[in-house]
């Protein structure tokens, strides 16, 4: 399909995915994907349910890679660097690209540590930096004000809305250069979820950030571009303005505009 | 709007929505006709119903701003939705004008038989009935080609503004004349002239009416552009 447009020539892209197959054991999830996802701006993958658009999420960082039925083909580049390269240390990637869960999902033990456990996996900090890093993150993902007296306590203590913006911190305290972030409201009320989509865009100033949601006034609310999918195909991708006013394909205007029966 | 939404009652608004703006285009348009008709006949009657009729255009104006900002916050609508209210918004301002100056035109009736003026003076009322020809027509089909979302009709409108402009020329210079041969004529044609002008722009909302109706369609706002341009974009893909 014409999925041929593409982002501003003023930006510049973070992530090139190239002629993209992806196969849970026989089937074919993803056709032939062409996609690239501009830096330090929001995108947003919408569609419906089984269209590929997680899947296409946890192609980013290899997630996939956990269960051995699953493969892709083709190419994922970030800055270059094809990502689907085997011999890439799935650790390395995973640290330049972070990912947020559906449900939040903190570890079983303290705030602090929540956001010092992924950081200690990759640089070895003395304790004032480590605490400076836990408190830049925390304050990153708006979190701080309400857990600075208590990062000693456990993160499964905290509201939803919270537990959500914990994981986001402990995403950002290892300094990735994309996050990714996989309907990281479905599972909050209104006022987590504003407080999340605030924080989503004060966070491209610093990252590239992909955001799967079910949600399209969210993806109209907080992305820059927006690629709508369908059956793993990428029908249409563009900057989130137009696809939402004025899309190029009927298929997603009937989609955007709740036709799709 | 042919398919459907998965919401039959959104589904029911927009075409409720759609409905009382025709209902009020074919108001309006009746409007302005017996507005002129009561000028060429002098029926004081006439003009007096069109200002009652006023009442109605107004208050479906303001219902039809209340179902939209309903609809707005209730559904957040995308795309060709979102165009069709945000055209509907404007649609309906047009039309509120257009109602305005039928008004305009009836006051100035009841004015000139106030002040004694009759058929006996004979001035040239009978072009006007001609500009109000041109103009309805241009308003109804204008309101048509909204009802169906033609944009070839409303490209057609845009094209055939120039008539009534022309026309409003003529009478422009036909009501000098009278002006300069008769002075007792002055007042009653100075009257005239902003009749003739009311009706002109009364054509002029007929025009936006059809630039809305192309970006409903098309997605591309039309206005201020050459209407070459403009016949590119709303024949185009």
């Amino acid at each position: 399909m014409d999925t041929a447009v593409a982002i501003d020539a003023a930006e510049k892209t973070k992530i090139t995915v190239r002629d993209l197959n992806f196969y849970y054991g026989s089937y074919h999830a993803l056709k032939h994907i062409n996609l690239d996802l501009p830096e330090k701006k929001v995108t947003a993958f919408i569609g419906p349910s089984g269209c590929g658009k997680s899947t296409l999420l946890r192609v980013l960082n290899r997630m996939f890679e956990l269960y051995p039925e699953q493969r892709a083909e083709g190419q994922v580049l970030i800055d270059g660097q094809n990502l689907l390269d085997r011999r890439i240390d799935v650790s390395l990637i995973r640290a330049r690209v972070g990912m947020v869960f559906q449900k939040p999902t903190p570890f079983p033990m303290s705030i602090y540590d929540n956001i010092a456990f992924g950081v200690k996996l990759f640089e070895t900090l003395p304790r004032v930096e480590m605490d400076e890093r836990v408190e830049w993150a925390l304050k990153k993902a708006a979190l701080w004000n309400e857990v600075k007296d208590k990062l000693h306590q456990s993160g499964s203590g905290l509201s939803g809305g919270q537990q959500q913006r914990l994981c986001i911190a402990r995403g950002i305290a290892i300094k990735p250069e994309v996050l990714l972030l996989d309907e990281p409201c479905s599972a909050l009320d209104p006022i987590s979820t504003g407080k999340i989509e605030e924080l989503i865009t004060e966070l491209k100033s610093d990252y590239t950030v992909v955001i799967v949601t079910h949600n399209m006034q969210q993806a109209a609310r907080c992305s820059d571009y927006t690629a709508y999918m369908y059956l793993g195909d990428l029908v249409e991708f563009g900057k989130t303005a137009d696809l939402f006013m004025k899309p190029r394909r009927k298929d997603t205007e009937d989609y955007i505009t709740g036709r799709f029966g | 709007m042919t398919d459907k939404h998965l919401s039959t009652q959104f589904d029911a608004e927009l075409s409720g929505i759609s409905t009382r703006v025709l209902e009020m285009g074919g108001l309006v348009e009746r409007q302005v006709a017996s507005a002129v008709h009561a000028l060429s006949h002098f029926n004081g009657d006439l003009a007096s119903d069109v200002l009652k009729q006023e009442e109605r255009v107004n208050a479906l104006e303001v219902e039809i701003d209340r179902d939209l900002s309903s609809i707005i916050a209730r559904r957040q609508p995308t795309a060709r939705d979102l165009r069709l209210l945000i055209a509907v918004s404007k649609t309906i301002a047009n039309l509120e004008r257009v109602g305005d100056e039928a008004a305009r035109i009836a006051r100035t009736v009841q004015r000139l038989l106030n002040t004694g003026v009759s058929s006996r003076m004979r001035l040239p009322v009978g072009d006007l009935t001609y500009e109000c020809e041109l103009a309805t027509r241009q308003l109804r089909k204008a309101l048509d080609a909204f009802a169906r979302l033609d944009t070839q009709a409303a490209l057609e409108v845009l094209q055939q503004d120039d008539e009534i402009d022309q026309e409003f020329e003529g009478l422009l210079r036909k009501l000098i004349t009278y002006m300069m041969e008769d002075p007792r004529t002055i007042s009653a044609s100075i009257d005239l002239v902003f009749v003739a002008k009311a009706l002109e722009r009364v054509g002029d909302h007929a025009k936006n009416l059809s630039e809305i109706i192309i970006y409903i369609v098309k997605g591309t706002d039309v206005r201020h552009n050459p209407l070459e341009t403009v016949a590119s974009l709303a024949n185009g893909a």
